[in-house]
């Protein structure tokens, strides 16, 4: 199977943010590492690879710095990496990105499948993915906590979608764009093989040119959205209690009665 | 002057990091309860590679440097003492002393399992009777035909029951004139008809790792285990041990580390006289010296780690980083308690074990008093450090990686 996963360079989720004026936010020099989310996806592509042969191509749109995030997807397993980069892209929103991505996919030769995290950790927008299935005309499979059945050769898959009402079964055929939640796989830890790999790895820089991006649709002045005010959430309040008492059953008594007063339960 | 490390080397300190918290901290405070190594530590770390990091790939070993070395130990140690342990005997004492006075023949057939973690390898120096008076040393090989016959005890060995090779150092001429002389080198295998090994419990602290003794009744070693030439066996034992005591250095500022985390973030949710803790200047204190600790302590021990890099001898400077990072350890762990106050003195937190894991690196590898020995002693111009016939391999990325 021919494979790509999408994956981003994120702050990461220890890291304390700042919002500057007028509306920036800042992580200060915080470690940046793969958006969490998207090592699940980097997870079920080296699995698929590993059952089926082929080979799981990385790829991520950023800066220079971006190449340690993909360096880190070689060390788990991936095969190729490649990072997309132009000044051009600076300040692009998230349907900018989905054009990017969808452009840098189509330079990749026959793709069965395009995997991305459920969203990033730090936009949280989840956009991209739908906006990237949705250029490539190919069908998008969210969310998905298990891939029942894949057939690489007759192109058709069976996944098991997580939404917030319960598990939906769905089918579609290959090729296919899907986003993973954490219930998929556990992602391993990279090896010390795939880290020599990765550390040796000369990684291709695309430009704009390269995946034939028209740059007049890329960059801050182009982009659909933008982020009018930036501001953190109110600081959160409440009270903590210690409930108290001479016997387990005591206190679990005083607890659901208060829980009850409170309509909690 | 360039400080940063590569991006290898952070892969693998998340790597060794990521293994630590998932795998080894949800449960080593019960393992340390009960005074038990747990059966799958040795076994994974073998797994993930961790056992062979700085070993040439043609011979089994990841092909990294001796900084990825140490920063393996800080991450292991910021978990338990006990899985640092591993490193400095498995790879400091032992592999190390392999790459760097074994024959190829020796290299093949101990290191090349060692470095895969098939094998797994201890570092038999200390005896009932002799701890920092080595010359002194009790155990005897005496020759018989190609063979020997070793006799002798060894005490305080970790891995005592758990590791397959021992490097044993004895005596060959018990009359030497130069005590230092008298002594080699043999790698024993532990299987090896009258070998016998136990654990030694009641330790204060590294109560989750494996510490014992071994004792050997006329063991019979062939020619082919000697390591190095009759007589080279305290220098042998002293280059291993500036390999040992890089790791125990490298160590302990995992410890360090630890426990300025565990403060930083007990300051910050404890509260007294109306505000957290951390607002109160004593505290502030204490959080500062573990910050300027650690920072030193990196400094020391990456410095060791990038002379050995360059193939160079790094006697004083590994003494050194040693004697500090171990001391200073044990005070950042010290301090760490006083912060969480009562509940630091008890097992619902980690720092108490910090300090007791803390405690026990002071006195091996060198005593932080022989450390000051070896310091007054450079200083003074009293002690020079001749060359060895075989010194430790520079670090080639070319030829360590090498399939």
């Amino acid at each position: 199977m021919n494979i790509v996963v999408c994956i981003k360079q994120v702050p990461d989720s220890a890291a304390t943010l700042k919002v500057e004026e007028p509306s920036n936010v800042s992580w200060g020099d915080a470690l940046l590492i793969i958006n969490p989310w998207d090592e699940y996806a980097i997870e079920e592509a080296i699995r698929l690879k590993e059952k089926f042969g082929g080979k799981v191509t990385v790829l991520t749109v950023g800066t220079e710095q971006s190449k340690e995030a993909l360096k880190q997807a070689v060390a788990m397993g991936c095969d190729e990496a490649h990072l997309i980069s132009d000044p051009a892209f600076v300040g692009s929103d998230a349907l900018a990105m989905t054009y990017i991505l969808a452009q840098a996919i189509k330079q990749l030769g026959e793709v069965d499948l395009v995997a991305f995290g459920k969203q990033a950790i730090d936009s949280d927008t989840g956009l991209v993915p739908a906006g990237v299935a949705r250029r490539l005309g190919w069908p998008l499979l969210s969310y998905i906590a298990k891939i029942d059945e894949i057939d690489p050769a007759g192109k058709s898959l069976k996944v098991t979608r997580l939404l917030e009402q319960g598990r939906q079964s769905v089918s579609s055929k290959l090729p296919v764009v899907i986003t993973a939640v954490k219930e998929i796989n556990e992602p391993r830890y990279p090896s010390f093989m795939n880290i020599r790999k990765a550390g040796k790895l000369q990684i291709p820089v695309l430009d704009a040119a390269a995946i034939g991006a028209d740059v007049s649709k890329l960059g801050a002045t182009q982009a659909a959205t933008q982020w009018l005010k930036v501001f953190p959430p109110p600081a959160r309040t409440g009270t903590v209690e210690m409930i108290s008492g001479d016997s387990p059953q005591a206190i679990a008594v005083t607890l659901a009665d208060k829980l009850l007063a409170e309509k909690v339960i | 002057m360039d400080f940063t490390l590569t991006p290898e080397h952070l892969m693998i300190q998340n790597l060794v990091r990521d293994f630590g918290q998932k795998e080894v901290q949800p449960t080593i405070k019960e393992w340390d309860r009960q005074q038990q190594m747990n059966p799958e530590t040795l076994p994974r770390m073998a797994e993930l590679g961790i056992l062979g990091i700085c070993l040439p790939v043609k011979y089994g070993g990841q092909g990294f440097d001796y900084i990825a070395l140490g920063l393996v130990c800080e991450e292991l140690e910021a978990i338990d003492t006990s899985l640092r342990v591993v490193m400095s005997v498995h790879m400091g004492l032992n592999s190390l002393a392999v790459l760097q006075w074994g024959t190829e023949a020796q290299k093949q057939r101990f290191l090349v399992p060692q470095a895969k973690g098939e094998k797994y390898a201890m570092f038999g120096l200390t005896e009932p009777g002799v701890g920092s008076d080595v010359a002194n040393l009790a155990s005897t090989a005496k020759r018989d035909g190609s063979d020997y016959l070793i006799n002798g005890e060894k005490m305080w060995i970790s891995l005592a029951t758990k590791a397959h090779h021992i490097l044993w150092f004895a005596k060959t001429d018990p009359n030497a004139k130069n005590p230092h002389e008298g002594i080699t080198a043999f790698m024993i295998d532990a299987g090896t008809k009258g070998v016998t090994c136990g654990d030694l419990h009641g330790k204060l602290g590294v109560r989750a790792g494996s510490t014992g003794w071994v004792n050997c009744s006329e063991v019979r070693v062939p020619q082919e285990n000697r390591i190095g030439e009759e007589g080279e066996g305290f220098k042998i034992a002293m280059s291993a041990l500036d390999n040992g005591r890089y790791t125990v250095g490298a160590g302990a500022a995992g410890i360090i580390r630890a426990s300025l985390e565990a403060s930083v973030k007990y300051a910050k949710e404890r509260q007294a006289f109306g505000k957290e803790i951390g607002k109160h200047q004593l505290v502030q204190q204490k959080i500062a010296y573990m910050v300027q600790r650690y920072e030193i302590a990196r400094l020391l021990y990456l410095r060791a780690g990038w002379l050995k890099n360059l193939g160079r001898r790094n006697t004083r400077e590994t003494s050194l980083a040693k004697w500090y990072i171990t001391d200073a350890s044990f005070e950042s762990a010290n301090e760490a308690i006083q912060i969480h106050g009562a509940y630091g003195y008890s097992d619902e937190y980690d720092v108490e074990r910090y300090l007791r894991n803390s405690r026990g690196a002071i006195i091996y590898e060198g005593t932080s008093e022989i450390h000051q020995l070896m310091q007054a002693g450079y200083a003074l111009g009293y002690r020079e450090d001749g060359e060895l016939r075989c010194e430790l391999p520079k670090y080639d990325p070319k030829v360590w990686q090498e399939e």
